[in-house]
């Protein structure tokens, strides 16, 4: 049970860490002035009215981007358990793991080759 | 849950276990996060002046002796200005965005091990969790984007969101070297695995590789597109002002020294140093270190111009993350080749420098090859581009002037 | 039961989870139902710390806060009307009845029969639990989980060509 310990301190800290710029702000906000008026609490756009509502044309260059990541994000997660175990294990633990990353490498060659990554 | 040192004391007089338990661990949280939250108010001062004596001028210097106190000028200034909070705005996400991105970047400190004794936690997953906190920022910058209600925070936040998760990928490429040399994910380890030989010494090419994508995983320049304030008018937080604003910037500096850190824990020897049992020496190095590549990295920000989205995109995709993929199976084909040679150490926590070094030597070499490789690229792509640029003038000039 | 700290951190990531989850499920507004859902998937997290799993909760925050949060909001981008979602609560007495029997059949059908079973049930922490490097190794070994370890390359490079061959085609130029 010692991994708690250590997870007992993560715990407190992740409680602790959103107070820390909690009290700044909190210390503005006693401090501050608060003249709000209609025109200050516009929404921004250069000085001129807001027109139209507040959706953007969305590029699905950003879609892309986010779901190679995706599975990017989730071989790296199972290549670090790998690489933990990697000095301890033989040749064949280095032949599976390569042949695991070769693998993605090809998915990526695809998108490479069809030109998805390229932001247009 | 073992409970020793001041949670012993506390239990002895009288209080009740759990509770003893809990604010001997909120002392050590307050402790640990001290160092960088007393950090990033120095840094400030550091950045400010480091830039303007690139930029050939004096930087601040009215405010305390070398301006030393401005710092807390700024603060004062941030704590007094009016909070103008758009009313189309989403209350709850837009006040929670900046404390998750500090807060994100703060969590990172709880792993990193200052001395071989103090830490504030020594987690099997050091790593993962490092690499886990700091995703949190990206979607406390889509949320500040979002709940910001507003265009151009929008679309501020989903350039800086694509550069972010573009950049994680070679970043978490490059970990993947220390954590297979060490043989474990957690910091004190690896930082103990490097008492023979430093790993930037050994896998140089991961830790340019990390160096470059934490650069842009912080918007640093010259990746720093997300508040280029001649075009969308700093980006996710326009509509930020006051302390909001303030935490935002804060975390942007602190996080930029926490990948210094970060690289002297993976690559450069964490605490080691000559004299390192002393645990305030080992401190120190550490933070020798870290304030040296904290240095270069502001060098590198106050003297190379800005790139285009398009340009960073196409360096993440079509070299950094095909040469971090590479950096993996070499090193990971040299290790195994030595370690089945009975020529490297199979456990290097504890190896000496001798132990250790014909390992170094070949993954030195492999590093080079790359690196040459690397830079005969470079060549003949340069060279490409000048005789096109040549043909285009010459083209030009035979066309007529 | 005695009420141990790691009670108490039990009841708090409970708490989490179901609260994101009633959040997601109540929501109008579907980028804040993503960030409950979030909440609810942090929850998540802290239970697999608390069953001595830390690897398996890093990759939980790691790909569903840090990936999958952002992939949905893109998705909500795509939608058009992400804030006036209306009450389309129809028919909400059978829908809060058929919620009250899956509750009721899931607490007598799975979770009474073990508690009848085990009263003093705790958290099964034996003295034999794999750490994460021991999945490493399980993962290389050529007589333990080396193939399904390929295999999830393999799946997950598909999914990544299936994914750019429907976002493809949805791009005017081929």
């Amino acid at each position: 049970m010692e991994i708690l310990n250590q997870w007992a301190f993560i715990g407190v800290f992740a409680v602790a860490a959103p107070i820390f710029p909690a009290l700044p702000i909190l210390i503005a906000w006693i401090l501050r002035p608060s003249k709000p008026n209609v025109l200050k609490s516009q929404t921004y756009e250069c000085g001129v009215e807001t027109v139209g509502d507040t959706w953007v044309q969305f590029r699905v260059q950003y879609y892309i981007y986010g779901l190679i990541f995706l599975i990017f994000d989730v071989e790296m997660v199972l290549l670090f358990p790998w690489a933990m175990a990697y000095n301890r294990l033989d040749a064949f633990a280095s032949i599976v793991g390569v042949i695991f990353i070769l693998l993605l490498l090809d998915g990526l060659l695809y998108a490479w080759n069809k030109g998805v990554l390229e932001w247009k | 849950m073992d409970c020793t040192g001041l949670c012993e004391t506390l239990f002895r007089g009288g209080l009740d276990q759990g509770i003893a338990q809990f604010i001997s661990l909120l002392a050590g949280v307050l402790l640990v996060s001290g160092v960088p939250l007393v950090t990033v108010i120095f840094l400030i001062w550091v950045e400010r002046k480091i830039a303007a004596r690139i930029q050939d001028r004096l930087g601040p210097n009215r405010v305390g002796p070398f301006g030393l106190l401005q710092t807390f000028a700024d603060l004062i200034k941030l704590l007094i200005k009016e909070d103008i909070t758009p009313t189309a705005a989403d209350r709850l996400l837009y006040n929670a965005a900046p404390l998750v991105a500090f807060a994100s970047v703060v969590l990172i400190w709880g792993v990193i091990p200052y001395t071989p004794y103090h830490f504030g936690a020594d987690l099997e997953i050091g790593v993962l969790y490092m690499v886990a906190v700091a995703s949190l920022g990206t979607l406390a910058i889509m949320t500040a984007g979002w709940a910001s209600n507003n265009k151009y925070a929008l679309l501020g936040a989903f350039r800086v969101v694509a550069l972010l998760v573009s950049y994680e990928i070679p970043m978490v490429f490059a970990l993947l070297v220390p954590v297979m040399l060490a043989g474990s994910m957690s910091l004190l380890e690896i930082v103990h695995a490097q008492g023979g030989m430093w790993f930037g010494i050994m896998a140089p090419i991961s830790a340019v590789l990390f160096f470059i994508s934490a650069q842009a995983e912080t918007g640093r320049a010259p990746f720093d597109l997300i508040e280029a304030e001649s075009e969308l008018v700093a980006g996710f937080n326009i509509e930020y002002s006051g302390m909001k604003f303030g935490m935002f910037f804060a975390a942007e500096f602190l996080h930029v020294f926490t990948n210094a850190i970060l690289l002297v824990v993976f690559f450069f020897g964490g605490w080691y140093g000559p004299l390192w049992q002393e645990p305030l020496i080992a401190f120190m190095w550490l933070g020798l270190k870290a304030s040296v590549l904290y240095f270069i990295s502001l060098w590198i920000r106050n003297t190379v111009p800005r790139l285009r989205i398009d340009q960073v995109m196409w360096f993440n995709w079509f070299r950094l993350v095909p040469l971090s993929i590479a950096n993996v199976l070499v090193i990971a084909t040299v290790v195994k080749i030595m370690q089945l040679l009975n020529l490297a150490p199979r456990n290097l926590i504890g190896a000496s420098f001798g132990e250790v070094l014909p390992l170094t030597l070949v993954l030195l070499l492999a590093n080079i090859a790359m690196g040459l490789i690397i830079v005969g690229q470079l060549r003949t792509a340069g060279q490409t581009a000048r005789v096109a640029a040549e043909n285009r003038a010459s083209v030009r000039a035979a066309i007529g002037d | 039961m005695e009420i141990t700290i790691v009670t108490v951190a039990f009841i708090v990531f409970a708490l989490i989870s179901l609260g994101g989850a009633i959040g997601v499920v109540t929501c109008h507004n579907l980028f804040r139902g993503t960030i409950w859902l979030m909440v609810s998937l942090f929850g998540a997290a802290g239970f697999f710390v608390l069953l001595s799993a830390p690897f398996l909760a890093a990759v939980q925050v790691l790909v569903y806060i840090g990936a999958i949060a952002i992939l949905f909001t893109f998705a909500v981008m795509l939608t058009r009307s992400i804030s006036n979602l209306k009450t389309r609560f129809t028919r909400l007495n059978i829908n809060i009845a058929a919620a009250i029997a899956l509750f009721v059949l899931l607490v007598v059908g799975v979770i009474g029969p073990v508690f009848i079973l085990n009263p003093d049930l705790q958290q099964p922490v034996s003295s034999v639990t794999r750490t994460t490097i021991d999945l490493g190794e399980a993962f290389a070994r050529g007589n333990s989980f080396a193939l399904p370890f390929e295999l999830a390359s393999l799946l997950l490079t598909a999914a990544m060509i299936g994914a750019i061959v429907i976002a493809r085609e949805s791009d005017d130029e081929v």
